[in-house]
């Protein structure tokens, strides 16, 4: 069992770390009743603004609020950029492997990885064998969960590659604090973010396809019934393009087209927020509806861009992630800058021994799960859930991955009971393209029940605004 | 623009266009079957006032597979919140707000906000409420809502292609359900054509004016009794009466200028075409047609027009 959480605002002694002495000044100096007025402030213009997300498995249709923490996660700028490194150079290994496992298979060759883990992989796409995206991105916009477990000592816990959400709340949680504490930014040097969708927009046109006209981009989205759909609505909005479902698009000529008020328009690159197998139902799951007939023959033909490319989950899956450093060292000849969590993988007898006999120590969890679902978290686990767990790993032991149970940083949180220390993790959102970019911080995701672990939205976690304070 | 979102902007526009045209059928409605001299011959059922908001909308059959008789009860709760009518206003609030929802990204916040706050307040009546406070005033409530949200839409909104086809489904709506209000006098007057003149044709006729906010209207222009040929005219021929069918169609024309390119000039040439009828007929003219024969011939120009705006903007078939 991990001992004490490493707490983001204070030493172990009660000092408040530097970064955030005019943070904790600004606490000591304001009234409950102000700072009470201000959380309320925030909620109402959450609200009426409509920031929602759909919750699954409720009622069809409930719209909640992902509740919003007013005290920021704050990172100093010397940390950052050691996280901006390695995050650069992962996703930069990430893309490269991507590449690769659709190309000559080099690291194959080279004997760093069995064939067997690609071609097994359930996210292995042959559809896309030998096909060239431009710049050879596929993975053009990564989210990276980092979490920190001590001093100047982050890990990654996972890669989300295929499509990562979150980001409209990194751009909304920075507008709801600059209302609330302009007199705290005018004041500190904190990183701006808001150029997000900017830097997106640049980035999708840079990987169009042709050069001799204007790109075309639009975002194109299951509709109005996903959970996500707020985001989509949002960065649409924010960068001027185009919100279009599968029902808007067709393809001729192998070329995809808008269906627009003054006749069919070229579409050029598409930020597509829907998974692998759904986009094109005569190349992928042929019931779906959502997509658009002859999209990936499009796509194949080199004549539109999808962004992220298909076949992105191969890299980010939970099975793949152990060899994550081995491609930042096979490919970069550079040793990883950012850790892995120390991971067992169960489809091998030796780990899958120690896991089961480690149950209540270790997260466990479903090598394709995401959302926070299908997962155990060892120390606050009954009895029961671990022999139910134990059932389902035994009947499939390579379906799952253990880690030890990190003892995730806390950041202080208002809770019902007033200021208490609750865990946090961190999403960066890394943009690649012809050059990688990416704004400094991201989501700040907060597990806002005492104890536990679990940060997603879909679990009852909140979100924090993350500032990046200059030197 | 998508054709996807000038669509759902398209039947937003109608279909709180088409609440408040509900409201004002149903007042109407409402008002004549107040008065007293109610003429109803045996095998006329249909001239019943309360048959007029079922049949002009051609919700009869709908209206008896879920009410077994004819009552003014049954049509005021069948026409305003009965969720199985889709015409009902109840339903027409609902699809507008679900349009709206899905192309929030085109309309402005305030538009979105205030539709969203329509709908959760019509989801608080029930039909005895609306009983309780009374009918007419259910009836106020939904027109000031339509008036409200043309008004957030006409002082938030960019003057872009959303806001065209906005503008062009609120006035083919409006020129439609005039058209049928027109027409209800058709229906109340057949049998008791020997009344014509009398005080109770003054007093339907009134009321009728009433409905569409144009009694006022009336006297300032006219000055003088109320006459059914001057009431045809203010609501058909009168550019200026706001929701005339001459009116309507300005819009329609004007707003399909706008829209039209190359592929799609022969939608605004019907527009033209109709708009031509009406910014040049007579009276008298229409008179010796008859009144429901032009008001029928009418409908089905601005259906076909309505089909051709969908063909031509909407929803293509390429």
């Amino acid at each position: 069992m991990p001992t004490v959480a490493y707490d983001e605002m204070r030493m172990p002694d009660g000092t408040v770390r530097s970064q955030y002495a005019f943070f904790a000044d600004w606490l000591d100096r304001t009234s409950p009743e102000r700072i009470k007025q201000k959380r309320g402030e925030a909620e109402r213009a959450f609200h009426r603004l409509g920031i929602t997300f759909a919750v699954y498995g409720e009622d069809a249709g409930t719209e909640r609020l992902i509740p919003f923490d007013i005290i920021p996660r704050i990172v100093p700028a010397v940390e950052w950029q050691m996280l901006e490194a390695g995050l650069r150079q992962r996703v930069t290994a990430l893309n490269m492997f991507l590449t690769d496992v659709f190309h000559d298979r080099n690291i194959v060759k080279a004997g760093v990885m069995a064939e067997e883990r690609i071609l097994g992989n359930a996210q292995y796409r042959p559809e896309m064998m030998g096909m060239n995206v431009p710049a050879g991105i596929y993975a053009h916009i990564a989210g990276i969960d980092l979490v920190r477990a001590g001093e100047g000592e982050y890990y990654v816990l996972e890669d989300n590659l295929r499509v990562p959400s979150g980001v409209s709340y990194m751009l909304e949680n920075r507008k709801m604090m600059m209302r609330l504490f302009p007199e705290l930014f005018s004041t500190q040097l904190i990183a701006p973010v808001e150029h997000y969708p900017d830097l997106l927009l640049e980035n999708l046109r840079g990987v169009s396809p042709t050069t001799d006209e204007q790109p075309t981009v639009a975002i194109l989205t299951p509709g109005p019934f996903n959970s996500a759909y707020f985001e989509h609505a949002f960065l649409a909005q924010q960068m001027g393009v185009e919100l279009v479902e599968g029902q808007d698009l067709f393809v001729q000529d192998e070329h995809v087209y808008m269906r627009t008020t003054h006749g069919p328009q070229r579409l050029h690159v598409i930020y597509r927020r829907l998974d692998d197998d759904y986009i094109d139902p005569l190349v992928f799951r042929n019931d779906s509806m959502l997509g658009v007939p002859g999209l990936f023959g499009a796509y194949r033909a080199g004549n539109v861009t999808l962004a992220n490319a298909v076949g992105t989950g191969i890299a980010d899956d939970k099975s793949m992630y152990p060899f994550v450093p081995d491609m930042i060292r096979f490919y970069l000849s550079e040793e990883p800058i950012l850790s892995n969590v120390p991971t067992y993988q169960l489809r091998k007898p030796d780990d899958l021994q120690y896991a089961l006999d480690h149950m209540a120590e270790l997260v466990i969890k479903e090598v394709h799960g995401a959302g926070g679902y299908g997962m155990l978290v060892g120390p606050a686990s009954t009895t029961a859930e671990r022999a139910d767990f134990r059932e389902r790993i035994l009947a499939e032991p390579a379906k799952y991955i253990a880690q030890p149970t990190l003892a995730l940083s806390t950041c202080p949180t208002f809770v019902d009971a007033g200021i208490a220390p609750r865990h946090i993790d961190l999403r960066p959102y890394v943009l690649s393209g012809k050059t990688v970019s990416m704004c400094p911080g991201g989501l700040t995701r907060v597990a806002l029940r005492e104890g536990s672990l679990v940060v997603n939205s879909s679990q009852g976690g909140g979100t924090k605004d993350t500032w990046v304070l200059g030197a | 623009m998508l054709c996807r979102t000038a669509n759902e902007l398209y039947w937003m526009a109608r279909h709180i266009e088409r609440a408040e045209n509900t409201a004002r059928l149903l007042d109407v409605t409402y008002r004549m079957s107040l008065l007293p001299y109610q003429v109803v011959e045996p095998g006329l059922a249909w001239a019943e006032p309360w048959s007029v908001p079922l049949v002009t909308n051609g919700l009869a059959t709908a209206y008896y597979e879920r009410y077994p008789v004819l009552a003014a009860e049954n049509v005021l709760r069948f026409m305003s919140l009965d969720p199985a009518n889709p015409s009902s206003i109840c339903s027409c609030l609902r699809s507008a707000r679900e349009s709206a929802r899905s192309v929030r990204g085109a309309i402005t916040s305030e538009m979105y906000e205030d539709l969203n706050s329509a709908w959760l307040e019509v989801r608080q009546y029930d039909f005895d409420r609306v009983q309780a406070q009374g009918v007419s005033e259910f009836l106020d409530w939904v027109k000031m809502r339509s008036h409200l949200f043309r008004g957030v839409t006409f002082g938030t909104m960019l003057r872009d292609e959303a806001y065209h086809f906005i503008r062009l489904g609120t006035h083919l709506e409006r020129s439609d359900n005039t058209a049928r209000i027109l027409d209800v006098k058709y229906h109340t007057l057949l049998p008791s054509a020997a009344d014509v003149g009398g005080a109770v044709d003054y007093y339907q006729w009134g009321a009728l004016l009433r409905s569409v906010s144009g009694f006022e209207s009336y006297r300032k222009i006219y000055s003088d009794v109320i006459t059914p040929f001057r009431v045809a005219e203010l609501l058909i021929l009168r550019e200026d009466m706001p929701r005339s069918l001459h009116s309507s169609m300005t819009f329609i024309f004007d707003t399909l200028k706008l829209l039209s390119d190359r592929n799609t000039r022969e939608v605004e040439r019907q527009a033209g075409e109709l708009h031509s009828r009406l910014r040049f007929g007579r009276m008298e003219q229409i008179i010796e047609t008859g009144l429901h024969e032009y008001l029928m011939n009418f409908l089905e120009r601005i259906g076909a027009l309505s089909v051709a705006i969908n063909r031509g903007f909407l929803v293509p078939s390429y």
